[in-house]
């Protein structure tokens, strides 16, 4: 017998009230292909699961009146890919989503926690960095939104405040010429964990990079916005030049460590050829809008 | 000798006897099975690499509600360090103290108290109400550090060159005169290579459930590559008899060697006998990486000299290869195989066994082979290069024929090498354009196989059929060849003959499914037995035409009259024969156990292509075909089967598998998310061509395939790596970071 | 803490089980439905011997609390075959010698399945990556993918 409760609430404000009530031993699930594997492991023992899938708004992928998306947090990865529109627009966000472990994990996991289990190499979160998504959350104290890229405090550490749980993501409508692109570096071809990951969403008109953002996992201890590599490609025609700059500004913004998955050297020296690679993707997706 | 032509069954792909219920969920692996009353065993293991244990205290863990039994090494049969009693290959000294710490814990994740409870949780909050006192010492985990001067000594008993050490054994084999030979050469290619432990990697992590009478009586179902081999340990750490002991193979989910030792058995049994409740314990893929297997890391110097003309004249190799915490690395392999696929005349090779702190290895396919010939066949291509020979060319100059006398003894018999060698050099495969950054690679290897005891019982039942019980684990489809090679002798479809596998009560003594032995053993003892039981029923048809049964002949699954009574009377089929069994002298069946001989060496050579990305530093095999002398393939399927699980496995130990070790000692990638076993895509189809020559001393012709696959592939790959880049890899695992780091050394 | 009482579908069959919160699909598949043929070979996701569909979809079922079942419909290997009849994938499976020692087999097939229900024509690459979270130690995961491929092009076939 445990001492464990588990709760699937079909409305945010019966989440919220809940998840606040039973303070920092409350978990929330989603996929729950972080949180399973830390609770077998005995790394997370919680006094309260509260299951969010059966909210309606958690679940939805909606297209905003703008033509930008707003997708529930708990939507899984498989949902996401099987939207008819959604990867038309944003296909850098949705293969980055459909990088988060294998088909099975598809099947459950989300944006929303992969997002929230704060892990400085998870998939999605460079993508939704470089797309510029913004997260809306819902707390006690009532909704505000944040930048993706404010909410990791660093490794399993978020910027939410207690009680606080993630609902949605808003991707801003896409201006003509524009493409999204993430690419990661692991060892074998699936399964494993990203050792760098790049997020690339450009925009291009006649040929010139007019805006630009770059995400970048795994090489710091929360995913990072590298302006100053967005910086080197905005103005430029994604010449060598501006991508070997716009690279060694990703090298120059890696803070990171050695592990099982990657040596510090290793790290910095990818993460520059894995911008140029992402960037060439993304252009190519600009080019072809 | 029977030698079989015309065969209907033996080369059929047909359908295995345990086929359906593997498909549909139903077969009953070991962790699929419960008892009334069953309760649950878990083990309490040692945080540290090494540690003396000065107590354990048991006393809060006894006291907590729903506690059955708790046991430590004090309940195991202690077997003194200074008198060797050997089970096989395994010295129970080292068995009782690695299946439960005795004086010191010697490696994170080594048992050193278990814990059987009513729920899995409270036994797993027993283990931590266990107190136990450590005082912990200095380790080593890597061969270099076992070997200073100073290093921290795992057991002060174990004496080398007259002085403690961690040098547990040293193994030689000569032949002719190493520095005359090499003084000959022309040509010396010497390099150092090391390799990383790496794990079996089996998917069914070890589980048992145990029952014990009052009276001692001991129920075991367990998976493992022997039900004999798991009697016969529970037997020497629990003090049971083995009479008492009642080993029951459930289905095993993998091996590769990794399941020819007990972990659980002992402990569950000593559980489920203090506490008198069946019970169960089942190992988490963590416990299996940080307490079972791996096969040893290793460093090695092999040093090859030749002629001009490619004639190799003299060979060394000197293999260090890690035991873990104790003694028994496979060094026989890496000793004895590495240099067997040639006919060198003066060869020198010698294998020291090293402790260190971590897990106690265990047999992994082809046991230390695969390590001595990744450094071998890396200097043969060196050499090939040297030589400006083609690789494949140098390897048919030097090879081992019939009549060759191989450095570790045996000359060898008709031998299949040269027709792999002739056959890999024939494939297209071999000749195919290769594009930007790929690179191709050969490699050879050499298995010794293994024969040894094997028992089998042929039954025919009432209805006609037959009933097939053998005593080795099925790992890979033995049953199906079992199951052609009865039907061929009786002349019956397969589907008449059922195969089972017997638990040490039903069986004679069959040793271990290892050494590639199984059907090689099995067939030999089955087609004895259909034998006998075919002679049966030849007598049982002269006995009804009232004939001499010299004049009763068996065909296509019934007795005929021979002449001069040829067509005399109508044939009499299995299930008539079958039916007048009670009338006509009763049941027919006939068993064999048998000491079987006459398993000779396996050979094999594999071609590798891969590809590399040269700015991220990762390599991907990207076409492969496995040319192998498999003596006769009695299920074609599941031999091909066995070549190209033995090459994934190959890849996965040359590109990404290893061990990543924290700077407390402790393995950080104790699961499969970073312990990076290949996954689907990272492979390509593995093409295998199956060279048949058969085994002259086996009635269908059987050689071992099930290791020979793996000895090559580190070396093919390692091969083509160079081939594609021009530089050349000499450490395992070729990971990205270490061949981006390579490429930018060296430019 | 009482036990959840869950009431679920499986394999077609209305059913009702009691667990822990913290109990995992597999462990209540495994333990009071007396389903073992999803086998655990990690229990964290990184082996899919486990695998299940939940509502159609394909998930790791020690990745799923069991207390999620309820209302949902779940299928697992002993539903594959139709009585005695067994799915095409099963029956190429034993044909093409898909499987060693059986362990992945149940996942590999309830993941097989999963792939042609949304892809009936998938090429190799598309099976390797999908089955890329199902391992196998024994096979090389040739004859896996050969067999699928095989099943495909069988059902099309038998379809036209």
């Amino acid at each position: 017998m445990t001492d464990i409760r588990y709760l699937s609430p079909s409305t945010l404000d019966e989440a919220v009230s809940a998840f606040a009530a039973a303070g920092s031993a409350a978990r929330i699930l989603a996929g729950g292909t972080d949180l399973l594997v830390q609770m077998r492991a005995g790394s997370v023992r919680p006094g309260l699961i509260v299951d969010i899938k059966k909210i309606s708004e958690m679940t939805a992928i909606e297209e905003t009146a703008d033509g930008g998306f707003r997708v529930g947090a708990a939507v899984p990865g498989a949902v996401l890919a099987e939207h008819p529109r959604f990867g038309k627009v944003w296909p850098g966000v949705l293969e980055a989503v459909n990088l988060i472990g294998s088909t099975q994990v598809q099947g459950r996991a989300s944006a929303g926690g992969n997002l929230c289990n704060s892990s400085p190499a998870a998939d999605s979160v460079p993508a939704m960095i470089a797309a510029g998504a913004i997260v809306t959350v819902a707390g006690p104290n009532g909704r505000r939104e944040m930048p993706v890229e404010a909410v990791p405090a660093g490794p399993g550490r978020t910027h939410l405040k207690p009680g606080e749980i993630l609902v949605s993501f808003t991707l801003p409508p896409r201006p003509p010429g524009s493409g999204d692109a993430y690419l990661r570096m692991i060892p074998r071809t699936e399964m494993d964990i990203a050792v760098v990951g790049c997020g690339v969403s450009l925009t291009l008109k006649g040929g010139v990079c007019t805006t630009a953002r770059v995400g970048l996992g795994a090489v710091a201890p929360t995913v990072l916005l590298v302006e100053a590599a967005a910086k080197a490609l905005v103005g430029s025609k994604l010449d060598d030049a501006a991508l070997s700059a716009a690279a060694s500004a990703c090298s120059a913004a890696c803070r990171p460590i050695d592990d099982k998955r990657g040596t510090i050297a290793y790290r910095t020296k990818i993460a520059g050829v894995l911008l140029k690679r992402t960037a060439a993707i993304a252009a190519q997706r600009a080019g072809g809008n | 000798m029977n030698v079989i032509t015309n065969n209907k069954w033996i080369g059929q792909r047909t359908i295995r006897p345990d086929g359906v219920d593997k498909v549909t969920g139903r077969a009953a692996f070991a962790a699929d099975t419960t008892m009334p009353g069953m309760i649950w065993g878990k083990i309490l293991r040692s945080p540290h690499p090494h540690a003396r244990i000065k107590s354990i205290d048991t006393s809060k863990a006894l006291a907590l509600p729903g506690v059955k039994a708790v046991v430590t090494a004090r309940d195991i049969v202690d077997f003194p360090v200074d008198k060797s009693v050997m089970l096989g290959i395994q010295d129970m000294r080292w068995m009782c103290r690695n299946v439960m710490a005795r004086e010191k814990a010697l490696f994170p994740g080594h048992p050193v108290a278990a814990v059987a409870a009513t729920t899995e949780a409270i036994a797993a909050k027993a283990c931590e109400l266990i107190e136990v006192d450590y005082e912990v010492l200095p380790w080593a985990i890597e061969i270099d550090d076992a070997l200073k001067a100073d290093a921290p000594i795992l057991h002060e008993f174990n004496k080398f060159e007259g002085k403690p050490s961690n040098i547990a054994g040293k193994l030689e084999v000569k032949k002719g005169d190493i520095a005359q030979g090499f003084k000959e050469a022309e040509v010396v290619i010497e390099r150092t290579f090391t390799t990383r432990p790496v794990h079996q990697g089996y998917i069914e992590p070890h589980a048992c459930l145990i029952s014990v009478a009052a009276d001692n009586k001991t129920t075991i179902w367990s998976s493992s590559q022997g039900q004999f081999m798991v009697r016969a340990m529970t037997s020497y750490l629990t003090g049971i008899p083995q009479s008492d002991i009642r080993a029951i193979p459930a289905e095993i989910g993998g091996g590769f060697g990794g399941k020819t030792i007990v972990y659980l058995e002992p402990l569950a049994t000593l559980l489920a006998k203090k506490s008198g409740r069946p019970v169960k314990m089942v190992m988490t893929r963590e416990e299996v990486m940080r307490a079972t297997g791996p096969t040893s890391g290793s460093k090695s110097t092999v040093k090859i000299g030749a002629k001009k003309d490619g004639t190799i004249v003299a060979a060394q190799g000197t293999f260090y290869l890690q035991a873990g915490a104790l003694p028994g690395s496979p060094i026989r392999g890496a000793v004895g195989c590495s240099f067997s696929p040639y006919d060198i005349p003066n060869v020198l090779s010698v294998g020291y066994d090293v402790l260190s702190n971590r897990s106690k290895v265990a047999a992994y396919r082809a046991p230390g082979a695969p390590i001595g010939a990744f450094a071998v066949e890396c200097v043969m291509d060196e050499l090939a290069s040297a030589l400006k020979m083609d690789p494949l060319e140098l390897r048919l100059k030097n090879a081992a024929r019939q009549g060759t006398k191989a450095a570790h003894g045996p000359v060898f018999p008709r031998i299949g090498y040269v027709e792999t060698l002739e056959a890999a050099k024939a494939h297209p495969h071999y000749a195919a354009p290769l594009g930007k950054l790929q690179g191709r690679g050969v490699a050879s290897g050499f298995w010794f196989n293994a024969g040894g005891e094997s028992s089998a019982q042929v039954n025919i039942t009432e209805d006609g059929n037959v009933v097939v019980t053998t005593g080795h684990p099925d790992i890979g489809g033995s049953r199906a060849a079992i199951a052609n090679v009865c039907a061929e002798l009786l002349g019956i479809d397969y589907r008449r003959v059922s195969v089972l596998i017997g638990d040490t009560a039903t069986v004679g003594f069959s040793n271990l499914t290892g050494g590639s032995r199984v059907l090689f053993a099995s067939a030999m003892v089955v087609t004895q037995s259909t034998e006998k039981v075919i002679t049966t029923l030849r007598e049982r048809a002269a006995k009804i035409w009232e004939i001499d049964p010299e004049a009763v002949k068996w065909e296509n699954g019934a007795a005929h009259p021979a002449s001069p009574n040829a067509g005399q009377f109508e044939p009499l089929t299995l299930a008539e024969l079958a039916a007048k069994a009670p009338q006509m002298g009763g049941p027919i069946g006939a068993g064999v156990q048998l000491n079987t001989e006459g398993a000779e060496g396996g050979f094999g050579t594999h071609i590798c292509d891969v590809e590399v990305d040269v700015e991220l530093g990762i390599v991907r095999v990207i076409r492969y075909t496995a040319v192998q002398d498999v003596g006769r393939a009695v299920h074609p399927g599941y031999v091909e089967g066995q070549m190209q699980g033995g090459v994934a496995q190959g890849i996965g130990w040359a590109l990404n598998e290893e061990y990543i070790y924290n700077r407390d000692g402790k393995v950080d990638n104790p699961g499969f998310l970073d312990y990076r076993m290949p996954v689907c895509s990272d492979l390509p189809m593995l093409d295998t061509v199956m060279v048949q020559v058969p085994n002259p001393k086996h009635p269908q012709g059987v050689k071992g395939v099930g290791e020979v696959p793996l000895v090559p592939v580190m070396a093919a790959v390692a091969n083509a790596v160079h081939n594609a880049l021009g530089k050349r890899f000499y450490s395992l695992p070729m990971s990205p970071p270490k061949v981006l780091a390579t490429l930018e050394a060296e430019g | 803490m009482a036990k959840l009482h869950v009431s679920t579908t499986i394999n077609g069959e209305p059913m009702e089980f009691l667990c822990e919160p913290n109990d995992t699909m597999l462990d209540a598949l495994r333990g009071p439905l007396g389903l073992t043929g999803s086998k655990e070979g990690c229990a964290s996701g990184d082996c899919g011997a486990c695998s299940i569909l939940l509502d159609d979809r394909l998930v790791c079922s020690c990745l799923m609390l069991s207390a999620e079942a309820q209302g949902h419909e779940i299928r697992t290997i002993e539903g594959m075959a139709h009585g005695e009849k067994l799915h095409p994938l099963q029956q190429k499976f034993l044909e093409m010698a898909a499987l060693q020692c059986g362990i992945c087999t149940s996942g590999m097939l309830v993941a097989s399945d999963a792939l042609l229900k949304k892809n009936p024509q998938p090429s190799e690459e598309e099976v390797r990556f999908w089955l890329a979270g199902n391992l196998c130690r024994c096979t090389g995961y040739d004859k896996i993918v050969r067999a699928v491929l095989e099943t495909a092009q069988d059902m099309r076939e038998a379809r036209n």
